[in-house]
């Protein structure tokens, strides 16, 4: 069932990712990665689903792979790691296979729960209509938690980024030097 | 000839329909196997031809029209009346010498101004030109536009960063924080259409948009959150592509070019090239969800073809973005960032809002009040909110000690 258009996507996606782990310089990686990330977003589409696939796009290129070239720009990192490989590769090891161990398990368990799978059944085609409607009515209060949560990271950000001048605390400080 | 006439051959539907009907002809003429694939070059090269020759007749538009607004001639010295200025620079950004930077990092500086450029005729596949005429008609396809979007940006960080040059640092860090702050305002000034309409297919947008009441037609540009929604993306249309008075990003006076300086030749051209591209592709998607898309804009005018109509709405708004340039200075980085968060930010939200209340509130007679309301709940948050904003520093008259 692997077709050429199947193939292609994954392999840019392998690829991105495997390049992204194994180049040294931190925005080679990022922009690796960010091919990555659009040969995921192909196979999203490939599958039928448009929004997950553009969604993707604006999230994990549009957001994602620039915040990270912000935070490589705004931080100091002298040179390179002398080490192409972390010494905490088994640990990351067990880490990444037990997490595909679980995917896999979920995935495979989710099949057979469906009868469909048993014939090959065309992939149900869902509009953005479809997860507008299931997000504000089944899954109305995840997603206002989900909400709530990123407005407190939103003030968290802006208290962070807010100038010291106006803190009480931090004007004393200076008188005091 | 005649016979042709007879039969019909040149009525305006016929015109209206005439690439349509261009293409199909000559898909028959295909062998059934290549059929999908010529469909797919049929429908791609003319639009790969068009926008850049409107790119080409763009350059010449605005440097004549700005000439004019500054009082000074523009380019007259190439062709008729300086015409063919366009050709004589593509000629010779083709001939210069295509110098990369030393220190610069090969491959990323080499792909900047690919990728950039690849991603601003993307966003033109989902765009409707005319009457039957878009590429793909995809279900989320206002989404599809501003995902690749976002790709711009990620290019832009790749011309600046691989040129190892402090300005084009400078630059595409001043591009990024721009584009991303305004990329928030021009989707949310997108969505009340999207609601309006209940899809996100460019073409059902402008369905939804279809049809006249008298003489005049159903376009969202015709609502309370259809005015608003307009100029908030028009402004963040305008700072999305880099233009003026929202050119920080490559202020010649501050940073010379911003993020491109390190590119010549036609490398540079090709930054033009999309700069322009991105320019006409916003416009167009503000065109579709506001303006009506292709419709014409008194019913008596619809004989006319569609296209015809999408290309005159576009250099209205061609026309309007150089007018702004020539008009207005350019702002300051930190009155740009005010600017986003603290005004078209929260106008946009309140727009979503106003839509809403605007479907549930009831239509027919009660139109007028339907109207009032909504224009109140617009209109009294922007005065407050612009009399808070606005710094209360005494302005006194400027005084010169030595230029008297």
């Amino acid at each position: 069932m692997m077709t050429a258009t199947f193939l292609i996507l994954a392999a840019i996606a392998v690829a991105g990712s495997a390049t992204a782990m194994s180049l040294r310089n931190a925005v080679h990686c990022v922009l690796a990665l960010t091919a990555g990330f659009l040969g995921l977003a192909g196979l999203y589409l490939y599958l039928g689903a448009q929004f997950v696939g553009l969604t993707q796009v604006m999230v994990y290129v549009g957001a994602v792979a620039i915040l990270a070239v912000f935070a490589i720009m705004m931080t100091h990192h002298p040179g390179e790691p002398e080490e192409r490989f972390s010494r905490l590769w088994l640990s990351g090891f067990i880490i990444a296979a037990a997490v595909f161990l679980t995917l896999a398990r979920a995935i495979t368990l989710a099949f057979v729960a469906s009868p469909a799978s048993t014939t090959q059944a065309a992939a149900p085609s869902v509009t953005a209509q479809q997860i507008g409607d299931t997000l504000l009515s089944r899954y109305v209060l995840p997603l206002e938690i989900i909400g709530l949560l990123l407005t407190a990271a939103l003030i968290g950000a802006v208290i962070i980024a807010m100038d010291p001048k106006d803190d009480p605390s931090h004007t004393e400080e200076e008188a005091t030097q | 000839m005649i016979a042709l006439m007879n039969s019909g051959a040149f009525s305006a539907e016929n015109l209206d329909q005439i690439f349509v009907l261009a293409k199909h002809a000559l898909l028959a003429r295909t062998p059934g196997m290549l059929q999908p694939l010529a469909s797919a070059i049929i429908s791609i090269v003319p639009l790969m031809i068009v926008f850049p020759l409107l790119f080409a007749i763009t350059t010449i538009l605005e440097r004549k029209g700005l000439g004019r607004m500054q009082n000074r001639y523009g380019p007259n010295r190439v062709g008729p009346f300086g015409l063919l200025q366009p050709a004589a620079d593509g000629i010779k950004a083709l001939i210069k010498e295509d110098v990369v930077p030393a220190a610069a990092d090969q491959l990323v500086h080499f792909f900047a101004p690919v990728v950039f450029v690849a991603a601003a005729f993307l966003g033109y596949s989902v765009l409707p030109i005319g009457r039957n005429m878009v590429l793909v008609n995809l279900n989320a396809g206002v989404l599809f536009f501003f995902a690749v979007g976002s790709v711009v940006e990620l290019s832009v960080f790749m011309a600046g960063w691989s040129s190892r040059s402090k300005y084009s640092l400078l630059g595409a860090m001043r591009a990024i924080a721009q584009m991303i702050s305004y990329e928030v305002p021009l989707v949310l000034a997108a969505v009340p259409a999207i609601m309006a309409a209940g899809s996100l297919s460019t073409v059902d947008i402008v369905e939804a948009q279809a049809g006249y009441t008298g003489i005049f037609p159903h376009w969202f540009l015709f609502t309370p959150w259809g005015i608003v929604g307009f100029g908030l993306f028009l402004i963040a249309a305008t700072a999305e592509s880099n233009r003026s008075p929202f050119d920080l990003p490559e202020g010649e006076s501050e940073i010379i070019a911003g993020y491109f300086i390190e590119y010549s030749g036609f490398k540079f051209a090709l930054f033009f090239l999309a700069e322009y591209l991105g320019m006409f592709a916003t416009s167009a998607l503000g065109i579709t969800l506001f303006l009506g898309g292709w419709s014409a804009p008194l019913s008596f005018l619809s004989f006319i073809p569609s296209w015809i109509w999408f290309f005159t709405k576009l250099l209205a708004l061609i026309f309007f973005f150089i007018w702004i340039r020539g008009t207005l200075p350019r702002l300051r980085m930190d009155q740009l960032m005010g600017f986003a968060w603290k005004f078209i930010l929260p106008m946009a939200l309140l727009n979503v809002f106003v839509t809403g209340l605007w479907r549930f509130l009831p239509a027919g007679p009660l139109n007028s009040i339907r109207w009032a309301v909504c224009a109140a709940v617009l209109a009294a948050p922007c005065i407050v909110l612009s009399q808070s904003l606005k710094q209360k520093k005494k302005l006194l008259l400027r005084t010169y000690h030595f230029a008297e």
